[in-house]
């Protein structure tokens, strides 16, 4: 649910990166954090245990610039993937205005993937959203490794609805702000329509 | 008050009026720093000693600590916990919820008290939920009259203005 603000002419819009646990949802945003210029963002938040597991979620501002005189704000959200985290996951997803699904592409965490997208369904359905209409991308990560699942196998399993997907390598950053503007840009065309 | 899909729209005549209000909670609460932000984290406005303080962090740590409250309180059978004090060694926090869509945050310290400031939101966050239901109305007159939701400033956006932003 994003945040028209005449007074300030600003627009802030909330994107949340989703995914199994260990699928670099973290590494994404660090990656942007590390290669955006400081005066367009703001602190990243993690709230993590003491092994740098996210326990509740990963935060991240972002000043994109303006667009017909609105200054444009993403805020950026991870959830945390492990499984027994489900009820906090739910909360991150409240007024999302877009999804970013991080899939690991190893072969050993393709049930992992299957399970998490099944997780997002329920719990978008939960806040009142519909994944077959909400702002979604899917990043295949970790191309870089060894083992993995083909990204036409990952398509078919995980792409339904031909959402933009892109592969990429959030260690290097290779795909991250690719997805990050795939993501930006359908919220941006949802905002045209009036969603 | 609203839906979960529809966009919170602030205009300039409303937000001055939600200043003036939380300009008037600074001054009869003695406190430091009041902000109010939205249920999903956007700070809608901020009044006091803002200029050494992360408010957009505090806003969508606010919101996430209410989302959790709110959900611990679902578990244990009650609808919402509506406040919130933590208190510290200097400065305290008290977070109340607001016409049940938007969070009312108070920062002060030994120069107000508890109490006080508890008084002073009472008041604040009756004052507060008329703007919001003002502005609901405003929203809700804005679709009427277009027909549909596309009130945005957006709608006439070009992939252009959005590739631009990249670039």
């Amino acid at each position: 649910m994003s945040f028209i603000n005449y007074a300030s002419r600003e627009i802030n819009c909330k994107i949340v990166y989703y995914g199994p646990g260990l699928c670099g949802k973290t590494t994404n945003l660090q990656y942007i954090y590390n290669k955006t210029a400081n005066d367009a963002k703001g602190k990243m938040i993690s709230l993590a245990t003491e092994t740098e597991r996210t326990l509740f979620f990963d935060f991240l501002p972002l000043a994109l610039g303006e667009i017909r005189g609105f200054k444009t704000r993403f805020h950026l959200y991870t959830v945390p993937g492990q499984v027994f985290y489900d009820a906090s996951r739910k909360l991150i997803l409240k007024g999302v205005d877009g999804v970013v699904f991080v899939a690991d592409s190893q072969e050993a965490r393709l049930d992992a993937n299957i399970e998490s997208l099944e997780n997002l369904k329920d719990n978008l359905a939960e806040q009142g959203f519909n994944i077959e209409k909400i702002p979604f991308v899917i990043q295949y990560n970790k191309r870089d490794l060894p083992d993995l699942t083909s990204v036409d196998e990952l398509s078919k399993l995980l792409n339904e609805r031909k959402v933009p997907e892109l592969e990429a390598s959030a260690m290097t950053g290779e795909g991250v702000f690719e997805t990050l503007k795939a993501a930006a840009k359908l919220v941006l065309n949802d905002l045209k329509k009036g969603g | 008050m609203f839906g979960p899909q529809s966009s919170l729209v602030m205009y300039d005549e409303e937000y001055q009026r939600i200043l003036s209000i939380l300009e008037k909670m600074l001054r009869e609460s003695n406190s430091k720093v009041i902000f109010l932000v939205d249920k999903n984290g956007q700070l809608i406005a901020a009044t006091g000693e803002t200029a050494n303080l992360d408010t957009t962090s505090l806003a969508s740590l606010t919101a996430g600590n209410i989302a959790a409250t709110g959900g611990l309180a679902k578990l244990i059978g009650e609808k919402e916990f509506s406040i919130l004090f933590h208190e510290g060694e200097k400065d305290n926090i008290h977070i109340s919820i607001v016409g049940g869509r938007v969070i009312l945050v108070v920062i002060f310290d030994q120069r107000s008290s508890l109490g006080l400031v508890r008084l002073r939101v009472k008041k604040t966050s009756l004052d507060l939920a008329g703007v919001f239901e003002d502005l609901a109305k405003k929203a809700m007159a804005q679709i009427a009259a277009a027909g549909t939701a596309s009130a945005s400033p957006f709608a006439e956006i070009t992939d252009d203005d959005i590739d631009n932003l990249f670039n």
